[in-house]
């Protein structure tokens, strides 16, 4: 069947199985590879996009079930000029990743999380952080991170 | 892991999701947010040969008060019903039972709607529905109907919707009385271990449990035991009286029958009961 949507801002038009997985499509349809598949069964966060905004674990829609609808993978978070944005940013300056098999996922969530709640508390990140798991168990820099990327958007207001 | 082949339709009304379930009958499930029936299709368990996707049907996501009735359109994601200002204002248990499931990720795509047709015993949803002696409104080839809460679960993942209708609503009184929850779960976003809701209500005081049988159930002799007079502590000591949770490995029924004494007492308490 053929699905249509925007990724990154660019329009997106493939022939696809019904069956085939929103992260699958981003991966190996559109070719997007950033986006991780970790555990596969809706747990483990890696696979965490923003559809129309929110964050979502891809491994759990269909990509026919997006058909029409906006979908930004952490390739689409970058400024324009290359610059990171806060939340990526904040990784960089805290140390907010060990393997870094999580890290897309993690990014994704907060930068979710920061829209819905732009001053979160520690409490709040960590209770936002739920649906993502770091096998490093490195929650300490990635809170850090999303507390610090919460000030730097707050600084740029 | 990649579900079976299937057709899929994105329905674009209630009637045509109708007309597609009489067409295709028992071949043919409904698609709303997709996170309780595709972890089933990807593992097989569940093989349909169509979907038909309702999960666009915006005329079915909304929260709204009518006649003493705190009423939700079976499309609406469990986020939007978390942070709804009717549903925290005039049924605040609802809200906080829809910000309890999963995680963020799961709030944003799940469904009141497709979580509660599904009928898993360990939802957490069902629970504030017989708590709060609610109601589902389900639409089909006839019209629509609306069905007692208790009457709605039927056994193990089998609820009271013939294959051509669809849940359209889901309403409970308006309840302001103080309440509990209580939820255990080895990780945050994971299903309950065992669950209890207590809601006082203008009927006295709701309980309900979570995981503790094939279907979600009233914890009836706890209910019965503080309408007669008994404290919190004593009447939580029933809380499973009447109950047939299964193990597995999480727990023993010995283990399981425990913990919903725990969580019932502890539910109570929070509820000023």
């Amino acid at each position: 069947m053929k699905v249509a949507m925007t990724v990154n801002g660019t329009l997106e038009s493939h022939d696809v199985e019904a069956r085939t997985l929103l992260v699958d499509y981003l991966r190996n349809v559109v070719g997007l590879t950033g986006t991780n598949i970790g555990c596969d069964t809706t747990s483990c966060g890696a696979c965490t996009v923003l559809l129309n905004g929110q964050s979502v674990k891809s491994c759990t829609v269909l990509a026919a079930q997006a058909a029409g609808d906006d979908i930004t993978t952490i390739e689409g978070l970058a400024l324009e000029d290359g610059r990171l944005n806060p939340v990526q940013q904040a990784f960089q300056e805290c140390h907010g990743l060990q393997c870094g098999y999580c890290t897309p996922g993690m990014v994704m969530a907060i930068t979710s999380l920061l829209t819905e709640n732009p001053h979160p508390t520690e409490e709040d990140v960590r209770v936002g952080l739920e649906g993502n798991l770091c096998r490093c168990a490195g929650y300490h820099n990635i809170v850090a991170s999303a507390l610090a990327a919460s000030g730097v958007v707050e600084m740029h207001q | 892991m990649i579900p079976a082949s299937f057709d899929y339709v994105r329905a674009e009304s209630v009637d045509e999701a109708i007309g597609l379930l009489s067409e295709h009958g028992d071949d043919a499930k409904l698609l709303a947010g997709g996170h309780s029936l595709l972890p089933l299709m990807k593992l097989r368990l569940a093989q349909p040969a169509m979907l038909i996707d309702i999960g666009h049907l915006r005329e079915l996501s909304y929260v709204k008060e009518e006649k003493g009735y705190v009423c939700v359109g079976a499309l609406t994601r469990h986020h939007d019903l978390a942070n709804s200002l009717v549903a925290r204002a005039s049924a605040p248990v609802l809200a906080h039972v829809a910000g309890q499931i999963g995680d963020p990720q799961v709030r944003h795509r799940g469904t009141i709607g497709g979580s509660i047709a599904h009928g898993d015993p360990a939802s957490d949803l069902p629970a504030a529905l017989l708590a709060l002696g609610g109601s589902l409104v389900v639409q089909g080839p006839n019209g629509i109907r609306e069905i007692d809460a208790n009457d709605f679960f039927l056994s193990f993942f089998e609820v009271a919707l013939t294959p051509e209708e669809v849940l359209i609503e889901v309403r409970v009184p308006r309840s302001e009385g103080q309440w509990g929850f209580e939820k255990l779960t080895k990780r945050a976003m994971d299903w309950a271990i065992v669950g209890a809701l207590a809601v006082r209500t203008s009927n006295g005081v709701g309980v309900a449990l979570i995981n503790m049988g094939p279907v979600p159930m009233h914890a009836r002799a706890v209910e019965a035991a503080l309408a007669s007079g008994a404290n919190a502590s004593d009447a939580a000591q029933h809380a499973a009286e009447g109950t047939e949770p299964s193990a597995d490995f999480n727990g023993s029924v010995a283990y399981r029958r425990h913990v919903a004494k725990v969580l019932v007492g502890r539910a109570l308490k929070t509820a000023g009961v």
